[in-house]
């Protein structure tokens, strides 16, 4: 098009020479996109160098080495230390890394499955045509993503540490006979699987593959007759009874390790004994707490707005078909309200684990806690452990990404 | 916090000129001093009611700015975390690390800073609450601590405990604030950090006298400033500016008499302040005054101890080992000659 446009503010004739090539908007395009990657490998080039001439003068070297020296810190009790086997002193820093990622990981996951339930009721609430719920879902929405995530994070962990109990020996209720708090955590059973317990989780896929049988047969049936089945109460009774059975057929293979309260001996070895039951970190509630509460704020908006986005005929379609209230929300308007909401909750996910490297403050030992502080100030490596850490949390953003566009295909509306 | 490394970091691969040399040319061309400090550690450095920075540790700074540009408040503070400050040092941020800060051969070697001396001996010290009955560190067993994160005391505990057979939790955590807030809750039954610092934050608790110190030190701490490794002028002036002060007492030379010392017959008191033909300033690219200067406005060692952490401040630490040595104390400064 441009070539025309050429011709015709130049209709005097072809041009020869560097002349031609001046006019050609090919070349022309050519020339600059040239000089522009000439200009960004220059800066990549110089930064480069100048990094490696700052190290040299500081007398650093470039390396990863450091990964295999052993690391004698001390890591609070978490997630990632249960599932590396974190020892102070026999560990790694590798290993302090891989507990800084499980962290992460395991608070990231945490905080999105909660996040999403939380988000999509507060969303359905701000449309509910009762006013107590409508209103207190706005005034949620309004104060939670109105305050600095920070702020609520200070906010949680000095809460929990005011409510709880603090003196030793002490305990609250978290939830009756099965979990404990005191101000150094939650304390609650731990399942100890015994041999035969496969049988159950072999149940458990067998019925998941019943319903899964049985779903089909009921769509075709319906396609074919019009008769609709009672898929879900079928389903969800295959899945809860057939594995119970089993389960309680072969002897109930899992045994609760209840936590022990020493009340005797040091007066710093009373309380809950580490190793027995499980154990929930204080700052690992308060984190979150804080992430899952305020990125629900921002998903139940994105709800509302995916249901408001669907036309107002599609329900009084629905409804002329003599579809029920509930039939046409989950068959009518989710599924066209999803292809709104599934790309930007993709955001929000990725969102809470970025936020979640904030729990530095909270002495949470995750990723940038852990790995770009503490060891950071050990090792001194900050170019090496700044680059993994930018590489971590890309790979995870990426991941996630790629789950949620796979299931946004899954879910978006296969248009006719 | 996440960005602010990200930004130091991409300043360590970038600013190519200023983690280079001539640290000393900068700071007279910015006409300040731009020197890190604590986020607030009463006696060391911590803003006063008026909003200024006091503490042992500015008081440096302020001798340092007054040496090198002849104004003891030409001095930018740049507040840091424990975690930051060493990357802030050597990627420019700041030209001298004054933030209570110990000497050890990892960072004296591997973290791109240099050390110049010391200007408070401390060790590792622990509270507990008064009400347990706790008597020594040897009681500690399965006990939660709360510390700063990337401090030497984190991996100090670790060593303690593990040398005695003993288990124990650790909380840390980035702001000094947070940590003591921590141990105020119950969330922690110990709090450690340097002695010093453990008299300093015991302040900040409810209830002080519900919390005692334990006669146990861990650990030597021996706290002092640093600057950018690389750059050996600007390393030798900050080193001289501290030994010039504690040079300064051991002759008895203090902000107040310095007028009459001036006229001293004393070799050692002239060569201190550049009398006469005196100029060890010079090859320094400095003048022949510029530890007097640094005494006039700010004082010599022992005005700086006493004026913020000595028996007359909320502190109340005795001078103990931080005494000249010619009183049985530790500082010991090599001759101006």
């Amino acid at each position: 098009m441009s070539s025309t446009t050429d011709s015709d503010v130049q209709p005097k004739g072809e041009r020869t020479g560097l002349a031609a090539l001046v006019f050609d908007s090919h070349a022309r395009s050519l020339f600059f996109q040239a000089i522009l990657a000439l200009i960004i490998i220059g800066m990549i080039y110089l930064a480069l160098q100048n990094a490696a001439a700052n190290l040299a003068a500081q007398n650093k070297e470039f390396g990863f080495d450091f990964f295999d020296r052993p690391s004698d810190i001390q890591v609070l009790t978490t997630f990632g230390t249960w599932l590396v086997g974190y020892e102070a002193g026999e560990s790694t820093v590798f290993d302090i890394f891989m507990v800084s990622i499980a962290n992460t990981l395991i608070v990231s996951i945490v905080g999105i499955f909660f996040a999403t339930i939380w988000g999509f009721l507060m969303g359905i609430f701000r449309l509910s045509s009762n006013f107590v719920l409508r209103s207190f879902a706005t005034i949620y929405v309004e104060l939670l993503r109105n305050i600095p995530l920070l702020l609520q994070i200070f906010f949680w962990a000095a809460l929990l540490r005011l409510v709880a109990p603090s003196e030793r020996g002490t305990y609250g209720t978290l939830v009756p006979g099965l979990f404990q708090f005191d101000v150094k955590g939650i304390y609650g059973p731990y399942p100890i699987v015994e041999p035969g317990f496969w049988m159950t989780i072999v149940a458990f896929l067998a019925a998941c593959v019943g319903a899964w049988f049985y779903a089909r047969q009921a769509k075709k049936k319906q396609d074919a007759t019009g008769q609709p089945s009672p898929v879900f109460r079928v389903s969800l009774a295959l899945i809860v009874l057939v594995p119970t059975v089993v389960y309680l057929i072969t002897g109930r293979p899992i045994t609760l390790e209840w936590p022990n309260f020493v009340t005797e001996g040091p007066v710093f070895r009373r309380g809950f004994e580490l190793g027995i039951g499980s154990y929930i970190a204080p700052e690992f509630m308060a984190l979150f707490l804080a992430l899952f509460t305020y990125t629900a704020a921002f998903i139940a908006e994105i709800v509302r707005a995916g249901i408001q986005a669907v036309p107002k005929g599609q329900s009084e379609a629905a409804a002329a078909l003599g579809l029920t209230d509930g039939q046409a929300m989950r068959k009518v308007i989710l599924p066209q309200a999803f292809r709104v909401i599934v790309p930007p909750l993709t955001s929000q996910y990725l969102n809470l684990t970025k936020n979640s490297s904030l729990a530095a403050a909270i002495g949470y030992p995750e990723l940038v806690a852990v790995f770009a502080g503490t060891i950071l100030n050990q090792v001194g490596k900050a170019i090496e452990i700044i680059a993994i850490v930018i590489l971590v949390y890309l790979t995870i953003s990426l991941l996630t990404s790629a789950f949620m566009n796979w299931f946004n295909n899954r879910v978006a509306l296969v248009e006719r | 916090m996440k960005t602010k490394l990200m930004t130091v970091a991409v300043a360590a691969a970038c600013a190519a000129g200023a983690a280079g040399a001539a640290t000393l040319d900068d700071v007279k061309a910015a006409g300040v001093l731009k020197c890190g400090v604590s986020q607030g550690l009463p006696g060391f450095s911590a803003t006063n009611d008026a909003g200024e920075w006091t503490g042992i540790d500015v008081d440096y700074c302020k001798a340092l700015a007054a040496a090198v540009l002849g104004d003891a408040n030409a001095v930018e503070y740049v507040s840091l975390s424990a975690k930051d400050r060493f990357t802030a040092l050597s990627s420019g941020e700041i030209d001298v690390l004054s933030r209570n800060t110990t000497w050890t051969i990892t960072r004296d070697t591997d973290l791109g800073i240099s050390f110049v001396g010391v200007n408070y001996y401390d060790g590792q010290g622990m509270m507990v609450p008064a009400g347990l009955g706790i008597k020594s560190a040897m009681e500690l067993d399965g006990a939660t601590i709360c510390t700063n994160t990337g401090t030497t005391t984190e991996l100090n505990i670790t060593d303690y405990f593990q040398q005695h057979g003993m288990e124990f939790q650790l909380v840390a955590l980035e702001n000094s604030d947070e940590v003591i807030a921590a141990y105020g809750s119950g969330r922690c039954d110990v709090f450690t950090t340097d002695r010093s610092g453990v008299a300093a934050e015991r302040l900040k608790l409810a209830d002080p006298d519900a919390h005692v110190v334990l006669p146990e030190t861990i650990s030597k701490e021996p706290l002092g400033p640093s600057v950018r490794a690389g750059d050996e002028q600007w390393m030798k002036i900050a080193r001289w500016v501290l030994n010039g002060v504690v040079e300064a007492e051991e002759y008895g030379i203090s902000s107040e008499n310095i007028e009459e010392m001036k006229s001293s017959e004393n070799p050692s008191v002239q060569r201190i302040l550049g009398v006469g033909d005196n100029n060890y300033g010079e090859p320094l690219g400095l003048d022949a005054e510029f530890i007097a200067r640094a005494v006039e406005q700010v004082g010599n060692y022992g005005e700086m101890y006493e004026r913020n952490v000595g028996p007359n401040t909320p502190l109340k630490l005795d001078r103990g080992v931080n005494e000249l040595w010619t009183n049985g104390g530790l500082m010991y400064a090599p001759p101006i000659r």
